[in-house]
């Protein structure tokens, strides 16, 4: 599976650059007025939306926004900047026009190109106002003195210019522009989700350059060792089966009347979607609703006998906590009866969550974390391909069998992950 | 030399139920809380996952849950005039260890003590005289009444979403559950569970005898439920695998079910585990706590002052650590004078066997849970009179099966070969058709001169402190409570149907070798004055009073329930008063 330049962004702003040009640079560029509190509220509640903290906050380090995380991503490691107003190693000495270019044309103070891992090619749809609050905001965060070695790439992707052509080719710039038969509310959903929130940067398949492909908007990709699912209203693989208020309740908390977040939508969560309000989720959730899904296919019936297998497995090792009928129990238990991850096409969390299992996210209004046990060491490859195989064609669940070498390269795979 | 650590408003000692419960009240109250854990952390999904969790022979016989007697120990002997020897494998009563604490392996049955029982000398010596009481009873009032202790029983059930039947509603009793209980303020937060049929036969038999069964009251959930700190519990799957285990369904009670995901998230709050408290820290007044000194795993001291600290480790350990700490005078039985390690107390428990005939009964025994059963509470407390009976005090009894699980539910009846062919044969043939309860009359032990925990003289920890020592005998009173007990529950066997019935009235001396429960309680006593207890009616140190110490050492003797009920509403009834008196003006919250 290959990851897209999203694990993890990165701005780029080259440490060569060194020295720095004035701190009062910012000041004098216009759109920031220090004492408009609105604006730096508005630019927190923005960076909380567009999610910086994910790659510019190295979790433990205490230092917000300082850099020095390190990104995955298919073509090599990058290391978050430091977004902090340090005039050396942060971003204190740039100018608005350069911060807006950096968000809105992917491109740095000296002109190169960012790696897309910034997901600049989200955050143009941004308005101009919008990006000027969020620098307001970081303007008011306490300049941490980081030094960051951003490119850590091998050649040739780390020859940053090869980005000009990626650009060309991957990257279209400009501004949201509203759909006028469509609602306000739609329209600001469109525009969180296609723009700061940048949903699609982990959830739109990519193409073996690692940039959306546009044909295939929100359905879903492998990265991180996870299977980042289909949020178009797809009836089985997508959202077609929550309705608006679960879509805002599992955002704001992590979990609905049947399913949980973890992975790396645990993190999305903490640090952003649960601090949305709840208007704004809504909103998302009203577009996400409205994507079309993918081609109906109805996949061959797995075999019988393998069901059979499949079935006295779940009564044994999974029916005590999520039910005879796969309905679980809510806030606790997903239920696996019309789950969307359940059925993905590509099987990759399931079977991670089967072997490895995983923890559920825990947000201030459902704190309960549960987890998911691991079974990697107690069912081997033939087994877990007839149990998901079951839980994955049962209750009315239909999804693609999986077969035993799919599960012996997922538990190798795994096993060469650390997180 | 200890490294002094940043200075906390408030140090626990021992992250299990009372740790957790006052920690979450304390940073609720705003205050910096470290809590110090002897134990490793443990959690569901990695510690007993569904997939091995119900494994009796790692859990039941060996003993994974449990403290390592190589860590800690404890020395035994029924009386003073023989020498304590040290316990090496754990016997009559089993002791947590970790995050959680016992409240990670027990039965959960969920027990309120009934009103009399927080009066007991009182009441006992007005309805009876004062001669009725053996000479060398040492029973006494608590200090607190039912009405101080209610609403505290209704927070704790309304933490766990303890299933039963309300017996008495605001003063109306109510039909299908316990009529002898106090008058509770609500009804139990979700339903009674589903009782098998051996437990259901019970019932019958006790009712044809006239007594007014009703479900225990469960920590094991009949359903699920969000708890009024937003966490969520499951619905238990009556598997049969509770005491001595963790629930890998989430459905059993514990800090860890209940409370923790809410404290962990805390920035006030922080716990260290696998550190053991080696002693509380006073001032060279000796009336003030300054803190307490633990050990971590590499060896290394370490000195956390604190303004407050809160002792909340097992019964016998928080006894120990006050006798370590210099806290209070030792108890002696000699002389009678002195209070830490007065008035220890464990349980009378009780049980039998009944077979019955095969061909017509199939209990499935191993369709249970820890706090299954039908139970009756006519000769429990002082719920009947005791003027000829011989004897003070009773117990519930009740069929009480909490599993069917495969290398202890092995009883045959008396005759049987103890193996071979025939054993095996009478096993199967008795398995599923015999109602087997060790603990079915579940009864008080008071509190005696003689029974009592002090330091042992002789064996000592690899820090080289004292073991405390236990030394308890049964006295006449509780057994004959126990076989009038124990006869009336085979009353109840037969009116069942049972072709044949086994019955064990406990016997003296006291042995430690056989499982009894691990209800251990008193040492730490609270009182209404200093001169007849260690602690006050908050649970606060008459002698050091920015020290309160949490659990069943503050119980001046034991009543005919388990004790994790009375425990919970004991730590949230002397958190109340921290938070809403001592937090505003530090000091003793009773004069004397």
């Amino acid at each position: 599976m290959r990851d897209g330049w999203k694990m993890l962004p990165k701005v780029l702003c080259a440490m060569s650059l060194g020295a720095a040009v004035g701190v009062s640079a910012a000041a004098h560029a216009g759109g920031i007025d220090k004492q408009d509190f609105n604006q730096v509220e508005r630019g927190h509640y923005l960076a909380v939306v567009a999610d910086c903290a994910a790659c510019h906050t190295l979790p433990g380090s205490g230092h917000d926004l300082a850099g020095g995380r390190p990104l995955e991503t298919p073509f090599g490691t990058l290391i978050a900047p430091n977004i902090t107003p340090d005039p050396q190693t942060g971003i204190g000495a740039w100018t608005d026009d350069e911060f807006v270019n950096a968000l809105t044309k992917g491109t740095a103070r000296d002109g190169t190109h960012l790696y897309p891992a910034m997901p600049y090619t989200y955050y143009t749809k941004l308005s101009r106002d919008d990006v000027l609050a969020i620098r307001a905001y970081l303007n008011t965060l306490p300049a941490v003195h980081n030094a960051v070695q951003v490119n850590q790439l091998p050649f040739p992707f780390r020859i940053r210019a090869s980005m000009a052509a990626w650009d060309e080719m991957f990257f279209t710039p400009g501004a949201f522009r509203p759909d006028g038969r469509k609602s306000a509310e739609w329209n600001r959903g469109a525009y969180l989700a296609e723009g700061p929130a940048h949903c699609g940067a982990c959830h739109t398949p990519k193409n073996f350059l690692g940039a959306d492909k546009r044909g295939e908007r929100l359905q879903g990709y492998a990265l991180q060792g996870w299977f980042a699912p289909d949020i178009t209203n797809d009836a089985r693989r997508g959202l077609g089966s929550w309705s608006i208020d679960d879509i805002v309740a599992y955002l704001k908390t992590g979990h609905n009347r049947t399913g949980a977040a973890t992975g790396p939508m645990s993190e999305t969560l903490n640090l952003s979607t649960s601090h949305m309000s709840d208007e704004d989720l809504k909103a998302i959730a009203v577009y996400l609703k409205d994507q079309p899904g993918q081609a109906a296919s109805a996949p061959a019936a797995p075999d019988r006998a393998g069901m059979k297998i499949g079935g006295q497995i779940y009564a044994d090792e999974c029916s005590g906590c999520h039910s005879g009928n796969g309905q679980g129990a809510a806030g606790l238990f997903p239920s696996l009866n019309g789950s969307p991850v359940v059925q993905q096409t590509n099987p990759t969390s399931l079977l991670r969550v089967v072997l490895r299992g995983a923890l559920s996210v825990g947000t201030r209004k459902a704190p309960t974390a549960p987890a998911m046990p691991a079974f990697a060491w107690v069912l081997n490859d033939d087994q877990v391909a007839a149990v998901v195989t079951y839980i994955r064609n049962t209750w009315g669940n239909a999804a693609p069998a999986v077969s035993a070498s799919q599960v012996g390269k997922a538990r190798q795979s795994l096993a060469e992950r650390t997180d | 030399m200890a490294l002094k650590l940043p200075h906390k408003d408030v140090a626990i000692i021992g992250l299990g139920w009372t740790g957790s419960i006052l920690a979450n009240e304390l940073t609720d109250a705003g205050l910096d809380v470290v809590a110090i854990e002897r134990g490793p952390w443990r959690d569901t999904a990695t510690d007993f996952p569904i997939s091995y969790a119900q494994d009796e022979l790692r859990y039941r016989i060996r003993h994974e849950m449990f403290l390592r007697n190589s860590q800690m120990s404890v020395t035994f002997r029924n009386n003073t005039s023989q020498t304590a020897l040290p316990v090496r494998t754990w016997g009559a009563f089993m002791l947590g260890n970790g995050v959680g604490g016992a409240g990670m392996h027990w039965n959960a049955e969920f027990w309120r003590f009934l009103p009399s029982d927080f009066i007991l000398k009182s009441h006992l010596t007005q309805r009876y005289g004062a001669s009725f009481l053996p000479t060398d009873m040492t029973i006494q009032d608590w200090g607190i009444t039912w009405d101080d202790i209610e609403p505290h029983y209704d927070a704790f059930e309304y933490l766990c979403g303890t299933s039963g039947a309300a017996g008495n509603l605001g003063g109306k009793i109510q039909d299908g559950g316990n009529p002898f209980e106090g008058s509770r303020s609500r009804p139990y937060p979700t339903p009674a569970m589903k009782q098998g049929f051996g437990h259901a036969l019970f019932a019958e038999g006790a009712k044809k005898l006239g007594y007014k069964p009703f479900p225990q009251p469960s920590g094991n959930l009949s359903q699920s439920y969000t708890n009024p700190l937003g966490v969520t519990l499951g619905q238990c799957t009556y598997c049969g695998f509770c005491e001595w285990f963790g629930c890998a369904n989430y459905s059993k009670a514990s800090p860890q079910t209940t409370i923790l995901p809410v404290l962990l998230r805390k920035s006030n709050f922080e716990g260290r585990t696998d550190c053991e408290v080696t002693r509380i820290n006073v001032d060279n007044t000796g009336k003030r706590a300054t803190g307490v000194t633990y050990v971590d795993t590499s060896g290394a001291e370490f000195e956390q002052p604190a303004d407050l600290v809160i002792l909340c480790a097992f019964s016998l350990f928080n006894v120990q650590l006050l006798l370590l700490s210099g806290i209070g005078v030792a108890y002696d039985p000699q002389t009678g004078e002195g209070h830490i390690g007065r008035n220890f107390t464990h349980q009378t428990v009780s049980g039998g066997l009944g077979f019955f005939d095969k061909d017509k009964y199939n209990f499935n025994p191993f369709v249970a849970a820890g706090a299954i059963g039908m139970c009756i509470d006519e000769f429990n407390g002082d719920n009947f009179d005791h003027t000829s009976v011989g004897f003070v005090g009773g117990g519930y009894i009740g069929q009480v099966q909490t599993n069917g699980r495969p290398i202890e539910c092995t009883a045959v009846p008396p005759g049987t070969p103890a193996w071979g062919s025939k054993w095996k044969q009478a096993l199967k043939d008795n398995y599923l058709s015999t109602i087997n309860v060790g603990a079915a009359c579940h009864a008080s032990m008071y509190s005696y001169r003689d029974n009592y925990l002090s330091l042992d003289p002789t064996y000592k920890d690899r820090f080289g402190r004292p073991l405390i020592r236990l030394t308890i005998d049964f006295h006449d009173n509780e057994l004959k409570m126990s076989k009038f007990l124990t006869d009336k529950y085979t009353e109840i066997l037969k009116a069942m149907g049972a072709k044949q019935t086994v019955t064990h009235p406990r016997k003296a001396p006291y042995d430690v070798t056989e499982y009894q429960t691990s209800h251990l309680n008193g040492g730490a006593i609270m009182g209404d004055n200093p001169g007849n207890s260690a602690l006050n009616r908050y649970l606060q140190s008459w002698d050091v009073p920015n020290l309160f110490v949490m659990g069943a050492s503050a119980f001046p003797q034991n009543a005919g329930y388990n004790p994790t009920g009375t425990v919970g509403a004991l730590a949230y009834w002397s958190a109340a008063a921290i938070r809403s008196q001592y937090l505003k003006n530090p000091g003793p919250l009773v004069h004397a």
